[in-house]
């Protein structure tokens, strides 16, 4: 089995974001770039399943600024075989990220791709679900854990209303979840092997899909600010406060 | 034209956020309400809300349709609506995006506020930021933050249409785990009482239960907490968790991580019980208790366990 895997750089997601004050987007100077942090877990769900046996080959994906091959190199030193950038300094949508995917799929064709459920800086959790569509593969969104059967998979996935596990023939698409794995961190010596690995680097433009931004971003507007109250002194005053809220609450209802 | 609402539904009961999606839906046309999967005609007779009409409703071999059978209902359902909305929730997330890459359109999920027939507004970056976007494409694909919007009232029984049933998928559900706990729904309750790592055990979570009983709330967790196996995947609140905008939301041994404050920005109001008055969901509470929760928790209960 072949697994392609997705990465993208982001904002690290420790970091607070300013929008800029004239509302044309988010201020990313200087901000700390790192994987997605649901990518990770896809990597190293792709990883262990090689490492186990039941995966011949790992190819990661970034699209992304030349910067993105930092997140390659990241992936092929948790255990991914190759990597390949398809470069590109636009902010892509997600349709144009899936429609250049669905591209590499055709050329690549792996049995299973891997993605995170959603990228942290636009919070979309579109791509996987695209992907399957104009694949016509099926999916597994959210995905907390992940076995493969032969040439089907067995997924539990968290829902709204817990957890729902699932059997998908192959090839499939797969979106990871936090609770998937414990990504590892790479031993030095794997950083050092990364760099010897082969990277692919290919231009956006040569796949011929229409890149054009769909929805127009009119303005960008930080959320409202909260004000900090008091501090109360005492359990007692803490359930008045409560009782007052609690009595608004249902004289409302 | 004419506005598609896919009902939300879970293993055999409407969800409360259907309501509330008709809400968000108001004013953009004609809503016909689509409720889908095993189950949808007896579904259907509870979600006669007012402004919707017309009920269209598609069994399934599916308790909870699955993304390809679902997809391939609405692709051929889609011809003749401007606007195809669904709930951000777990099943609206798993379909829209892909109905949406079949018609070529791009969506906008999580909307917060229609601004107008074709301007949204959505947050990015965990809710540090808003986008304020618009189309000028004829379809649009929506999901809606339904927690945001209040719920419709039921009004008339309006036509119910059958379509054909939905087609099976190629995915097989073997188990449906349904969380224990007979609490009000997280996403529309007006009380959510939220639980961190600090607790420390199973055994101590619980107590969290007890409290929200008392208060009539529904119980949250942080990912720390559902990571450490005291509460389950979906009480958690936040980013990657459920989105709640309660009336009060009552953080206790919650560190307020920005990830976490993504899930609960929107409560009018905040209380914060943490042993560190700097902890970021003190700053933002609008009233706060300095103090280990171990002492407080059970003095809350006895204070409001109704006699
Ligand atoms: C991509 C990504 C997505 C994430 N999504 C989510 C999400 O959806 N939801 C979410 O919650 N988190 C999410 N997280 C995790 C988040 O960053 C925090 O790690 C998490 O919210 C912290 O949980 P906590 O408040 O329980 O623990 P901690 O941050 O460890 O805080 C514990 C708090 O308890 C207080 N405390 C300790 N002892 C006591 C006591 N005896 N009495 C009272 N107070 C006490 C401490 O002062 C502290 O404030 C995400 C992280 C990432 C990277
Ligand atoms: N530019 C990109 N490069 C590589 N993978 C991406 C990119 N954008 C999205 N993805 C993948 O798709 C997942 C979901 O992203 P999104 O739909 O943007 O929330 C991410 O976790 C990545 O695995």
């Amino acid at each position: 089995m072949k697994i392609l895997v997705t990465a993208k750089r982001v904002v690290d997601h420790a970091v607070r974001i300013r929008v800029r004050p004239d509302g044309t987007g988010v201020d990313k100077t200087n901000a700390r770039m790192s994987m997605n942090p649901f990518d990770r877990h896809a990597v190293e769900a792709a990883v262990a399943l090689k490492e186990a046996g039941r995966a011949s080959e790992v190819v990661v994906l970034s699209i992304g600024p030349k910067a993105a091959t930092d997140v390659i190199l990241t992936a092929l030193a948790m255990g991914a075989d190759r990597g390949v950038l398809i470069e590109t300094d636009a902010a892509l949508e997600t349709l144009a990220i899936a429609r250049l995917l669905a591209k590499v799929v055709a050329e690549e064709q792996p049995d299973l791709v891997l993605l995170g459920k959603q990228a942290v800086d636009d919070d979309a959790s579109h791509v996987g679900q695209m992907l399957a569509a104009l694949l016509d593969w099926p999916q597994a969104t959210f995905a907390s854990a992940l076995s493969v059967d032969g040439a089907a998979l067995e997924v539990t996935r968290e829902v709204d209303f817990g957890r729902l596990t699932q059997r998908l023939p192959l090839p499939a698409v797969v979106t990871a979840d936090l609770r998937l794995n414990t990504p590892r961190n790479a031993a030095l010596p794997m950083v050092m092997k990364a760099r010897q690995k082969p990277l692919a680097v290919r231009a956006a433009a040569e796949f011929g899909v229409d890149l054009a931004p769909r929805l127009i971003i009119e303005k960008v507007t930080p959320p409202a600010e909260r004000q900090q109250g008091p501090i109360l002194q005492s359990v007692d005053e803490l359930v008045a406060r409560l009782r007052a809220d609690l009595a608004s609450i249902e004289g409302m209802t | 034209m004419s506005v598609l609402i896919l009902a939300d539904h879970d293993l055999g009961q409407l969800s409360p956020s259907t309501a509330r999606l008709v809400t968000a839906a108001q004013g953009l046309g004609d809503l016909h309400l689509l409720v889908a999967g095993q189950g949808a005609s007896a579904l259907a007779a509870a979600a006669h809300f007012a402004g919707v009409s017309k009920i269209l409703v598609a069994e399934g071999p599916d308790a909870l349709p699955t993304a390809d059978s679902l997809r391939a209902a609405l692709v051929a359902l889609a011809p003749g609506y401007s606007h195809i909305i669904a709930a951000s929730s777990s099943l609206g997330r798993d379909v829209i995006p892909g109905l949406a890459a079949r018609l070529g359109v791009m969506p906008v999920t999580d909307v917060v506020e229609i601004v107008a027939p074709n301007r949204f507004v959505r947050p990015i970056y965990a809710g540090n930021a808003f986008e304020h976007l618009s189309s000028s494409e004829p379809l649009h694909i929506l999901t809606v933050r339904t927690s945001v919007f209040t719920p419709a009232p039921l009004g008339a029984a309006v036509p119910v249409e059958t379509l054909a049933p939905l087609a099976p998928g190629r995915v097989t559900t073997l188990r449906a785990e349904r969380s224990a706990g007979d609490f009000p729904d997280l996403t529309s309750a007006a009380v959510v009482v939220s639980g961190g790592i600090a607790f420390g055990s199973v055994e101590k979570f619980a107590a969290l239960g007890d409290l929200a009983t008392a208060l009539g709330g529904a119980v949250g967790a942080t990912r720390a907490a559902v990571d450490a196996g005291y509460a389950p995947n979906d009480w958690q609140v936040g980013q990657t968790g459920k989105i709640v905008a309660p009336d009060l939301y009552i953080g206790i041994g919650v560190s307020g991580a920005l990830q976490h404050l993504a899930g609960m920005q929107g409560a009018k109001r905040i209380v914060a019980i943490n042993t560190d008055p700097e902890a970021p969901l003190v700053k933002v509470a609008d009233y706060a208790l300095i103090g280990d929760l171990v002492e407080i928790v059970p003095q809350l209960i006895a204070a409001f366990r109704k006699a």
